[in-house]
C-alpha cells in the first residue's frame, strides 16, 4: 500500500475530488491497494455522507449508494418484491464482507482475474498494451462473452447481475455538476482496446444511488454455480425474471454472471422466448442466441455448455416445464 | 534419572490397569480457554523492544539470476535495510535437520524468496519490498510442465514382484487406469512467522514450527552457527499439516536482518508467499492396475506415479505407501518418476502418499468390484492379506475388516442402490466406501515428568501442539500414570531447550511423545513403589493416594520433594518384525446436481482402528479434520500452475478452495476398540492422517453411485462432472 | 492521524499511518492480538470483529475510517476463568484445534446470531420473506466466511447451537 492522503468527506462537494479515489466499504479497494494494483495518492472516504437509505421512489425503489449489501439483502421490500436481488446478494461473499460492502462499491469492484492480481505479470487492464497472459494461461474463471483480444476478465459481482435483470439504473453525480441516471449497459464499458477503462466514471464522479423500477411481474430467481457451496465467485450465474400467461411467456428478463466483463444481458435471448410456449426446445433456442458469439479460451470452454444447462433449468423452473 | 525403553518387545498394558480415569476420557483441551479468548500467543504476537518489521521480496522470473538495488529504496520512510544473505530457496523438508538449498543469486522458480526488506513499521516494509528494484538475467531453459520433455528422476529400486503383465492378461477382471491429482497447499490458518532476537551469539527464534528438534538444526545450519546457540519457541502453532515441519524462509531472513541491525526483527509471510515458498504437495499422475480371478481375489496390483519437484529436494510423495500393504495379490509393480521442474518445491502435506495415492487405488477397487459384480466391501474384505504381501511380516494388529463391516452397519450401507437409481428432485444421491490405511511410525522421544508432593505434576518436552491435542493427551497420560486429576498436570511444550520430543508430523506424536511421558511417569511410579515398600506392579495410584502391599499413603507423605524423571523412548525390534498400520473405512453419501454437476457431501462416517484412543474428543476432531480434508481433496482443492512460468496462479485463499462450513455435511466417527501391543508401551497408533487416507475416494465412489460418472481427475469440480451427465 | 476508537467499551486514542488497517491497529498498536491475521485480504475470516455491533473483516478496513466507532474484539467477550457462553461452548465441543481461527469464529458467531435475531435471511433460507430458524444448515452457511483448516466445523456448529440460548438467541422451534 503506497502512502496516500486520507480525507473524510463531510458533504457531497468534498466527495467530488478529482484528485481523489472514493472509498466506502473498502473490501475490494483495500485488497488491491495492499497488492499495489491500485495506488491512489488520495482516498476520499464517503462513508459519512447521507446515502444509506432505501426508499420508495416514483416508479420503484431508490437504493442509496452506501447501503450495505447486508441491509439491501435483508430489506423487506427487496425480499418481497425483488427476491432475485436479495438472493444474488446473499449468494455473494460472506456475512462479514456483506456487512461492509456497499451498493456503489459492489458495482465498482474489479475482476478476480489471477493475472490482474499478479503484478509480476503483464496485464492490459493494469498496464494497457503490456499483454494478456490469461488468454493462453489459466483462464478457467474468465469470460466467454463480450471479451476483446486485449482482455477476457469477468466482472465478479452477483448483485449487479440481478440488478441488470431488473433494469436498474445507476445514479451518478458528476464531478462537474449534474446527475445522470444511467442504464447499466451505458455504465459499464466493454474492454475493447483499453481494458483499463471499465465504466464511464470519471475522476471525482460519485455513485449516489441505484434505481430499481417497479417490481416486475412473474417469478424471479438467481442461480449461481460455483466450485464450493459458499464463499466462492460464480463460475456462471443466471438472474431471471419470467412470467407466463395462458401457457405463453409474457415476461423474460435474463442476466448472466461469470460470463463477461460486465453483468451480461442480451435482449435477443429474451425475444426468442416472449410470446412462445415454454419448452425444452425453445430454451435451447434461447441459449443458442445467448451463446452465438461465445468464445472459450481452453480452460473456460466448459462455461458455454454449463450456462446453457443452467439457463434451461432456470427457465424450466420458472415456467413450470417438467424436466 | 532416565527411564529408557527400546521397543524391542511387547510391553504390559499398564494403562488398562491404572485407575485414575484421566485417560480415555473426552477431556476438553486445557489450553482451550486461552484459545477462545485470544490470549494464546502465536509467533507473530510477541512484542520486543525495538522490534523492526520485515517483508519478503519474491522473484519475478522463473529462472535466472537476480541482483537487488537497495539504493532504489533506501530513501523510503522507515528504511532499515534489504538483506539477501543466506536466503533459503524454500522451506526445509520435514526431518531434514539441515539447511534447505541456499541458491545465492540464482532464481529457480517464480515467487522464490530473494530478499527481505526491513523497516520500522509493517506498512513501510511492505512498500519497500514492493518498490525494490531487482535486476534479472533470465535463463531460457526453465521447465515448468510435467510433460514428456521434462527430466525425470526415477526410483530405480521400485518393486517389481512376479509378473503383473501376465496377471493382467490372465485376469478374469481387471482395471487399468490413469488418475491425476493437482497440487495441494497445507493452507494452515496461521501464516508462517518469525521473530528473531540475538543476544551476543545466542539466537532466539519465536516461530511457528512443528518439529523444534529438527528446526533448530535447520536454522543453525542455514546461518552457519552452532546449534547450541539457537533456541526456538513455538508454544502455539496455528496449524501445520506439514507446512511447518521444516524451517521456513522467513526464519533465516529475520535472523540475518536482526543480526545486521542489532535489533529484533519480525517477518510474517504474506499469504501469497505461503503458497509460493512453503512446500506444497506435488501434482500426481498415477497408473493403477488391478487384476483378479472370477471371484474377485486379486492376482496383481500395479501403482506407478509421476510427480514433480525442484532439484535437490530429496523428497518424493510416497504415493504407493498404502498400496504395498493394503491388499493381497502376488504380482505387484511400482514405479516413481519425479520431474525436475522450476516450480515451488514439493514436500509433505497432511498424509503424504495416502492422501492422493488412496484416491486412485480405492477408486480402482470400486471399479473392479463393479466388474466382478460384488459389493465393494466384500471385494476389500476378500483381499485383506494375512501378512504383508511383499515382505511377509505379520501385522501388529489389523482392524480393516471390522471397520468395513461395523461401519457398513452403522452407516446403513445396505440401503445403497444401483448407480443413478436414487434421485431427489434435481439431485442424484449415492453412497461410496473406501478403505483407509496409514503406516504407523514411532520416533525417538524424550520428556521430563516431575511430580510434586502437593499432587501436581509438570510435563516438559520440546514437542509441539499444532492443534493435535498434545497439551491434552500428554497431561492425561501423566495424570493417569501418576494417579492425579488431569487438571493438576501442567504441560510445557514448544521450547527447544526442553527434552527432545519427536515433533509433530507423520501421525507419530501421540505415540512417541506420549510414550516418553508414559516412561517418565513410570520411572516416578518405581520410586513411589520403593518408598511404599511394594513392587512396581503392585502399585496403585489414584487421586493422590498410593496403595501397594498393605500400605496406603497420600503422595505428600511419601515425598519429601519433587520427583523428576526423564522418559526416553526408542523404536526397536517390533518395528522391524511387524507391519504396523492404522486401518479404517470411510463411507460417504453425496448429492450430485443433475444440471450443474455440483456435488454436496450429505454425510460421512469414518470407522477407525488406531489402537488405544487416548482422548475420544481430540481424536474425533482429528478424524473430522481428515474427513473434511477428504472433501477438499475430492471436490475443491487444486493448485494451478501457469503453463509458461510455473507460477502458482491461485496463490490465495479466495481461489484455492479449502472447504467452508457449508461444504461439510453430517460427520460421524466411530473407533474400533483396539490395542496394538507391538506399536509402543501405550498400544496407541496415529490417527491424524489415517482420517484422510481414502476419505476422498469414498466421496468420488459415491459420486459414481449417485450419477454414474467416474472421476479420475481431481478435484471433481462441476466442470468435470456435468459434461458426462444427460 | 489522530483517531479514537471505542474498543470493548473503552476509548482508545491512536496516532496511525493512514495505511494501518483496523486489524493492525488492534494487534500492533493496542496489543489486542486476539483478532488474527490469516490472509490479510478478506479471504479467511480470522480477523472478524464487531464494528458498531456488526461482524466485519478488520483486515479490509482502514483504522482512520473508524474514528469514533465502537469495536468489539474477542478480548471484550470473556477472559480465561470468565468465559462467555459462546467461548465456553467452543471449549466444551472442541470447536477448534489449533485455535488460530477461533477468535474470528466466535466473533462471527456472535454477529451471526444477532443477524438471525434480526430475521435476516441467508442463501439457504427457503423462503426469503420468512423469519429464518437457527438450523444446522443456516449456521453452516452463515459461518462459511470463517475458514477452519483444522476442520473443526462440526464442533463449531455444535458450540453455536449450544450457546445460542445463553447468548439470548432462542430457537424458534423450541419457543413455539
Amino acid at each position: 500500500m503506497k502512502p496516500f492522503d486520507y480525507v473524510r468527506a463531510s458533504d457531497a462537494a468534498e466527495a467530488h475530488d478529482t484528485a481523489g479515489r472514493i472509498i466506502a466499504g473498502g473490501t475490494n479497494l483495500i485488497d488491491l491497494m495492499k497488492h499495489q494494483i491500485e495506488t491512489p495518492s488520495k482516498l476520499v472516504d464517503v462513508t459519512r455522507l447521507d446515502m444509506h437509505e432505501i426508499a420508495p421512489s416514483d416508479d420503484g425503489l431508490r437504493i442509496g449508494a452506501l447501503v450495505s449489501n447486508s441491509d439491501l439483502a435483508a430489506h423487506d421490500t427487496v425480499r418481497r418484491d425483488y427476491p432475485v436481488l436479495s438472493r444474488a446478494l446473499l449468494s455473494g461473499a460472506t456475512g462479514q464482507l456483506r456487512n461492509k460492502a456497499t451498493t456503489g462499491g459492489n458495482l465498482m469492484q474489479r475482476t478476480r482475474c489471477p493475472y490482474f492480481y499478479d503484478t509480476a505479470q503483464p496485464c492490459n487492464k493494469r498496464q494497457p498494451g503490456s499483454g494478456c497472459p490469461a488468454m493462453a494461461g489459466v483462464n478457467r474463471i474468465l469470460a466467454v462473452l463480450g471479451t476483446s483480444d486485449q482482455c477476457i476478465a469477468t466482472h465478479p459481482s452477483d448483485m449487479a447481475v440481478a440488478m441488470r435483470a431488473l433494469d436498474a439504473r445507476i445514479e451518478v453525480a458528476r464531478a462537474g455538476g449534474g446527475t445522470e441516471t444511467l442504464p447499466m449497459d451505458d455504465f459499464y464499458v466493454l474492454p475493447g482496446d483499453d481494458p483499463s477503462v471499465e465504466t464511464v466514471m470519471q475522476p471525482g464522479d460519485l455513485i449516489t444511488a441505484v434505481h430499481l423500477p417497479s417490481a416486475p411481474t412473474g417469478h424471479q430467481t438467481y442461480r449461481k454455480v460455483r466450485d464450493r457451496s459458499s464463499y466462492a465467485f460464480a463460475l456462471v450465474s443466471v438472474a431471471a425474471v419470467v412470467d407466463t400467461d395462458g401457457g405463453k411467456i409474457t415476461e423474460a428478463a435474463l442476466a448472466f454472471g461469470g460470463l463477461a466483463p460486465r453483468p451480461w444481458r442480451d435482449t435477443d435471448v429474451e425475444q426468442v422466448l416472449l410470446g412462445e410456449t415454454p419448452s425444452d426446445a425453445l430454451f435451447d433456442k434461447a441459449a443458442d442466441v445467448l451463446l452465438a458469439d461465445a468464445k472459450g479460451h481452453g480452460g473456460n470452454d466448459f462455461k458455454i455448455p454449463l450456462v446453457r444447462r443452467t439457463l434451461k433449468a432456470v427457465l424450466a423452473d420458472l415456467t413450470g416445464v417438467t424436466r | 534419572m532416565t527411564e529408557h525403553l527400546k521397543m524391542d518387545q511387547v510391553q504390559p498394558r499398564l494403562l488398562d490397569e491404572t485407575e485414575q480415569g484421566a485417560l480415555h476420557a473426552p477431556m476438553p483441551r486445557p489450553e482451550g480457554p486461552l484459545k477462545v479468548t485470544g490470549t494464546a500467543t502465536y509467533a507473530a504476537e510477541w512484542k520486543l523492544d525495538g522490534m523492526a518489521e520485515g517483508f519478503m521480496v519474491r522473484a519475478g522470473i522463473t529462472k535466472g539470476r537476480f541482483k537487488v538495488d537497495a539504493s532504489s529504496v533506501e530513501d523510503m520512510p522507515g528504511f532499515l535495510g534489504v538483506y539477501t544473505d543466506r536466503m533459503v530457496r524454500n522451506s526445509a523438508q520435514g526431518t531434514a535437520g539441515t539447511n534447505p538449498v541456499q541458491p545465492g543469486d540464482q532464481v529457480q522458480y517464480l515467487g522464490q524468496p530473494i530478499a527481505v526488506a526491513v523497516a520500522d513499521t509493517f506498512e513501510q516494509a511492505r512498500d519497500i519490498a514492493l518498490a525494490l528494484k531487482v535486476e534479472y538475467t533470465p535463463d531460457d531453459d526453465a521447465h515448468v510442465v510435467m510433460d514428456d520433455s521434462a527430466t525425470y528422476e526415477d526410483d530405480d529400486d521400485a518393486l517389481d514382484q512376479g509378473d503383473l503383465d501376465a496377471a493382467m492378461a490372465d485376469a478374469a477382471f481387471s482395471v487399468d487406469g490413469m488418475w491425476t491429482t493437482k497440487p495441494h497447499n497445507s493452507a494452515a490458518m496461521e501464516p508462517h512467522a518469525t521473530l528473531a532476537q540475538w543476544d551476543g551469539d545466542k539466537l532466539t527464534v519465536r516461530s511457528s514450527l512443528q518439529m523444534l528438534n529438527y528446526n533448530k538444526h535447520e536454522i543453525a545450519d542455514s546461518l552457519g552457527i552452532d546449534v547450541k546457540n539457537v533456541r526456538v519457541l513455538s508454544p502455539y502453532v496455528g496449524g501445520g499439516f506439514g507446512s511447518k515441519l521444516g524451517m521456513s524462509p522467513e526464519c533465516v531472513a529475520a535472523a540475518v536482518a536482526a543480526k545486521a541491525l542489532g535489533r529484533p526483527v519480525r517477518v510474517v509471510l504474506h499469504r501469497n508467499h505461503v503458497f509460493e515458498t512453503i512446500v506444497l504437495r506435488t501434482e500426481t499422475r498415477q497408473r493403477v492396475r488391478l487384476s483378479c480371478d472370477a471371484e474377485g481375489k486379486l492376482t496383481g496390483i500395479g501403482h506407478e506415479n509421476w510427480q514433480a519437484n525442484l532439484p535437490d529436494e530429496g523428497m518424493a510423495e510416497p504415493v504407493d505407501l498404502a498400496t504395498h500393504l493394503l491388499y493381497g495379490g502376488e504380482n505387484r509393480r511400482y514405479g516413481q518418476h519425479v520431474a525436475m521442474l522450476n516450480r515451488p518445491a514439493s514436500g509433505s502435506v497432511r498424509a503424504p502418499g495416502e492422501a492422493v495415492g488412496m484416491l486412485a487405488l480405492e477408486n480402482a477397487m470400486d471399479e473392479l468390484a463393479e466388474k466382478v459384480g460384488i459389493d465393494p466391501i466384500e471385494l476389500r474384505v476378500k483381499n485383506i492379506p494375512d501378512r504383508h504381501p511383499e515382505n511377509g511380516t505379520p501385522f501388529s494388529s489389523h482392524g480393516l475388516k471390522a471397520c468395513l463391516e461395523d461401519g457398513a452397519e452403522r452407516f446403513g450401507w445396505s440401503q445403497r442402490q444401483a448407480p443413478k437409481a436414487r434421485r431427489e428432485g434435481e439431485w442424484y444421491i449415492g453412497m461410496g466406501v473406501a478403505s483407509a490405511a496409514r503406516l504407523n511410525l514411532l520416533m525417538e522421544s524424550r520428556a521430563r515428568v516431575t511430580l510434586n508432593p502437593d499432587g501436581t505434576a509438570l510435563v516438559q518436552t520440546d514437542m509441539t501442539d499444532i492443534g493435535t491435542g498434545t497439551y491434552a493427551i500428554l497431561g492425561q497420560i501423566a495424570a493417569e500414570m501418576l494417579g492425579i486429576p488431569a487438571e493438576k498436570v501442567t504441560v510445557e511444550l514448544g521450547d527447544s531447550d526442553l527434552p527432545e520430543g519427536p515433533g509433530s508430523g507423520g501421525s507419530w506424536g501421540a505415540a512417541s511423545a506420549g510414550s516418553a511421558v508414559f516412561l517418565g511417569a513410570k520411572g516416578i511410579r518405581k520410586k513411589l513403589a520403593e518408598r511404599l515398600g511394594c513392587g512396581a506392579d503392585e502399585l496403585r495410584l489414584q487421586d493422590g493416594v498410593a496403595t501397594g502391599g498393605n500400605n496406603r499413603r497420600p503422595l505428600a507423605e511419601l515425598m519429601d520433594g519433587p520427583i523428576s524423571e526423564e522418559g526416553h523412548l526408542e523404536p526397536g525390534q517390533t518395528d522391524d518384525d511387524f507391519t504396523q498400520s492404522g486401518f479404517g473405512a470411510h463411507f460417504a453419501e453425496v448429492a450430485v446436481n443433475a444440471v450443474t454437476g455440483e456435488v454436496r457431501v450429505r454425510r460421512m462416517l469414518a470407522a477407525m482402528a488406531a489402537g488405544r484412543i487416548l482422548n475420544p474428543k481430540t481424536a474425533q476432531s482429528q478424524v473430522w479434520g481428515g474427513q473434511i480434508w477428504g472433501i477438499g481433496t475430492a471436490l475443491t482443492e487444486g493448485i494451478e500452475h501457469d503453463p509458461r512460468t510455473g507460477h502458482v496462479v491461485n496463490n490465495d485463499l479466495a481461489e484455492y478452495h479449502v472447504p467452508v462450513n457449508l461444504d461439510v455435511g453430517d460427520l460421524d466417527v466411530m473407533f474400533i476398540d483396539e490395542r496394538d501391543d507391538q506399536a509402543n508401551p501405550m498400544q496407541v497408533k496415529g490417527i491424524g492422517e489415517l482420517g484422510l487416507s481414502g476419505a476422498g475416494a469414498a466421496i468420488t465412489n459415491a459420486i459414481y453411485n449417485a450419477c454414474g460418472v467416474r472421476v479420475r481427475d481431481y478435484p471433481a469440480t462441476p466442470d468435470r462432472i456435468f459434461p458426462h451427465l444427460d | 492521524m489522530q483517531i479514537t476508537l471505542t474498543v470493548n467499551g473503552e476509548d482508545r486514542a491512536l496516532d496511525v499511518d493512514p495505511r494501518v488497517t483496523l486489524l493492525d491497529a488492534l494487534r500492533e498498536h493496542l496489543n489486542l492480538t486476539g483478532s488474527k491475521k490469516g490472509c490479510d485480504h478478506g479471504q479467511c475470516g480470522a480477523c472478524t470483529i464487531l464494528l458498531n455491533g456488526r461482524r466485519i473483516n478488520a483486515c479490509l478496513s482502514l483504522a482512520v475510517m473508524h474514528d469514533g466507532d465502537e469495536i468489539t474484539t474477542i478480548e471484550g467477550l470473556g477472559q480465561p476463568g470468565n468465559l462467555s457462553p459462546l467461548q465456553a461452548a467452543f471449549v466444551q465441543n472442541d470447536g477448534y484445534q489449533c485455535g488460530y481461527c477461533t477468535p474470528g469464529q466466535i466473533m462471527s458467531a456472535k454477529g451471526m446470531l444477532a443477524e438471525l435475531d434480526m430475521g435476516w435471511p441467508s442463501n439457504v433460507s427457503a423462503d426469503l420473506t420468512d423469519i429464518p430458524d437457527l438450523t444446522r444448515t443456516e449456521i453452516r452457511e452463515r459461518m462459511s466466511g470463517n475458514l477452519c483448516r483444522c476442520s473443526a466445523y462440526p464442533g463449531i456448529c455444535q458450540a453455536i447451537e449450544d450457546a445460542a440460548t445463553e447468548e439470548g438467541m432462542t430457537k424458534r422451534e423450541a419457543a413455539e
